[in-house]
């Protein structure tokens, strides 16, 4: 089956006074028809300019080069009006800042009928849609007489949800959606977006977040992105489980689980601080950073290798498995 | 090192909302607990728990609205003179949340760490050498140095470098206790294991008593020697660490189910009802009674008093007498 969503050595720079940051540096990426993807990476290592670029690419961001075929279509290619229409049916988001993602001052009724206009569909149908939704969320039918500023939190998430999934799109991307909820209605809403994926309402998801805790939950697997590079993908019980790259195995370690008290155990997080993307470390970007870094890592990009079905980009794997590059 | 207390008795603050006041949100309902000098002592609640509002009574930024916080046996809100009210300020320090809202963004991180310096020991003025010295030892404490800060503005540096350099400043004045509210949820996942390790060592080797507010149940569990659980502006719980691992109170027991943990997946659906919370409380009975699967009629009639189990102090019905 022909993947949801294929990145072939995807660029995407900001252009600066400086010169350009190399925000997402030669992704290559696969999302599977019916997948949950976990996208997970510091903050800086390039996973919002990833997915922005794919919904909304904007000045000073700039596609360098690559492809990003969504089924068919290379959105690369598209024209700003072009890729608009097929936002929501096909390609769709929930914003990191989902709660202020709706207008404060309009009903969300007055919103859905904006969203027939440019959809051009009757405004009928669309509201049809968003109360099937509605009932599946969990919320009551009058939400949709109600103003943003009346729902608290968990209701606007939800509300937003329903819009973005209204349209049964092909390709979900939900950037950091619970990061701004309680604990309890954190679980309600992956659980959500898991049912969402179950009923094939969404056919395909990719949940992008540092937070490994919760990406574990519902993830079929896990892609690690570093630096502007994707370093690992595997499944996620593998991944957790048996970290390959050093990089998801020190993003792993350093996210204590329960039972571990200081007396106990002394964690340690991952030592130094992501580089700049603006000069990015020649060789492996993660050699500075490394434990067992070698000389080749520090002159040479590690070829992709790929071990069954997990993928990684380091050189100690290399010859363990098929070369990609 | 002689043991100092802070000790909260019945303390509650109501904020009033709307133009005569008539919406009351009862942030801290009578909260008593201890504050003592050898141990961590972690709070942890969700949004809304009340959690900030202690810690902004503790360092005297909030006046409560009844009850009473004692320093040593004296009562904070009835110092007289200004000298012994400077004196809390500076045994009693805090850390806040967002290190770049923390800091004077027009000032080099440098600067503002010399003029806390100044601030509270005057007398250093006249040796800046000194001053240096100072500054540069107690860099070194959170994991610092005067190089890497050199002729920074707090926009120059990560996130995780500022909150260190937040807890530099507040370790500046020698304090007894810091108040730690949120540190490490803007810092990234991966560095914020490295900040509480700061915490632990200063306990360890500095005999500075730190107070972890927070919301994640694991790094709660990881850096404590004492917990206290809040919901809704009351404590609920109270004891060891492992009071998280196997807790007492419904409340603990609902968090510890839906919080997303790395060794473990979510199995079954969950059994406690997750309705909205309102903004109005019940007005009488427990206050977890709407949510509680192990509800019993008493719950809707009467609160809970804190019952003692063993070492730990439990706020349900489950666990007394009738």
């Amino acid at each position: 089956m022909p993947p949801v969503l294929r990145l072939i050595d995807y660029r995407v720079y900001y252009k600066t006074l400086r010169g350009y940051v190399k925000a997402v540096d030669g992704v290559n990426l696969e999302v599977e028809k019916g997948e949950i993807l976990g996208l997970i990476g510091e903050s800086g290592c390039g996973k919002s300019t990833l997915i922005m670029s794919l919904i909304a690419p904007k000045p000073p961001m700039k596609i360098m080069g690559g492809k990003a075929l969504l089924g068919e279509t290379d959105l690369t290619a598209l024209s700003p009006g072009e890729r608009r229409k097929i936002l929501l049916s096909k390609l769709s988001i929930i914003p990191q800042y989902a709660l202020d993602a709706l207008p404060v001052i309009r009903r969300i009724k007055q919103l859905l009928v904006d969203i027939a206009k440019e959809k051009k569909m009757s405004p009928d149908q669309v509201i049809e849609k968003f109360q099937e939704r509605i009932r599946m969320v969990g919320l009551p039918r009058e939400v949709i007489n109600m103003y943003p500023l009346e729902l608290s939190g968990g209701m606007r998430q939800r509300v937003v949800i329903a819009i973005s999934t209204m349209l049964s799109p092909d390709l979900l991307i939900a950037d950091e959606p619970t990061s701004a909820l309680d604990v309890t209605t954190q679980r309600q809403v992956l659980e959500l977006l898991r049912d969402l994926r179950d009923t094939g309402i969404v056919r395909s998801l990719i949940f992008v977040t540092h937070d490994i805790a919760s990406v574990r939950q519902i993830a079929d697997r896990i892609a690690v992105m570093y630096a502007g590079k994707i370093v690992e993908v595997s499944g996620t019980e593998e991944i957790i489980h048996d970290p390959l790259h050093p990089y998801a195995k020190g993003l792993i370690n350093a996210v204590p689980k329960l039972g571990i008290n200081y007396k106990k155990k002394r964690l340690k997080g991952l030592p130094g601080q992501p580089p700049s993307l603006l000069n990015p470390p020649p060789g492996c970007r993660f050699h500075p950073r490394c434990a067992v870094a070698t000389r080749k890592c520090m002159v040479e990009e590690p070829p992709t290798t790929r071990i069954g079905s997990r993928i990684v980009s380091c050189w100690l794997y290399s010859g363990l498995g098929d070369e990609e590059k | 090192m002689t043991g100092h207390t802070i000790k909260l008795e019945e303390v509650t603050k109501i904020f009033t909302l709307g133009i005569l006041g008539r919406n009351k949100i009862v942030a801290v309902d009578r909260a008593s607990f201890e504050i003592r000098t050898g141990e961590i002592l972690s709070i942890l609640g969700e949004s809304g728990s009340g959690k900030s509002t202690i810690a902004r009574m503790v360092l005297r930024l909030l006046r409560p609205s009844s009850g009473r916080i004692l320093f040593d046996g004296r009562d904070i809100w009835r110092m007289k003179r200004w000298s012994e009210i400077k004196e809390y300020y500076r045994r009693v320090q805090g850390v806040f949340q967002d290190p770049y809202s923390s800091f004077n963004p027009r000032r080099k991180i440098l600067d503002l760490l010399f003029d806390t310096v100044y601030n509270t020991f005057p007398e250093m003025k006249k040796n800046r050498e000194e001053a240096l010295k100072y500054i540069d030892e107690t860099l070194a404490k959170v994991g610092l140095s005067i190089e890497a800060l050199k002729d920074k503005y707090p926009h120059q540096v990560s996130g995780g470098q500022l909150q260190r350099a937040a807890i530099a400043r507040a370790l500046l004045p020698k304090p007894i206790f810091i108040i730690a509210d949120e540190p490490v949820s803007m810092v990234d996942a991966s560095t914020r294991i490295d900040i509480l390790n700061i915490f632990i060592d200063l306990k360890e080797q500095e005999g500075v008593s730190p107070v972890v507010i927070g919301h994640d149940y694991s790094l709660a569990y990881y850096v404590s020697d004492r917990i206290i659980v809040l919901y809704r502006g009351q404590i609920v719980e109270e004891g060891a660490p492992e009071v998280l691992e196997d807790p007492l109170h419904p409340y603990t027991k609902m968090l510890k189910e839906s919080v997303p943990m790395i060794d473990r997946k979510w199995s079954k659906k969950l059994e406690y009802s997750l309705g909205e919370i309102t903004i109005t409380r019940r007005r009488k009975g427990c206050i977890f009674a709407d949510r509680c699967p192990y509800k019993k009629p008493v719950c809707e009639e009467r609160e809970p008093p804190l019952f003692q189990v063993g070492k730990e102090r439990v706020k349900c019905w489950l666990y007394g007498e009738k």
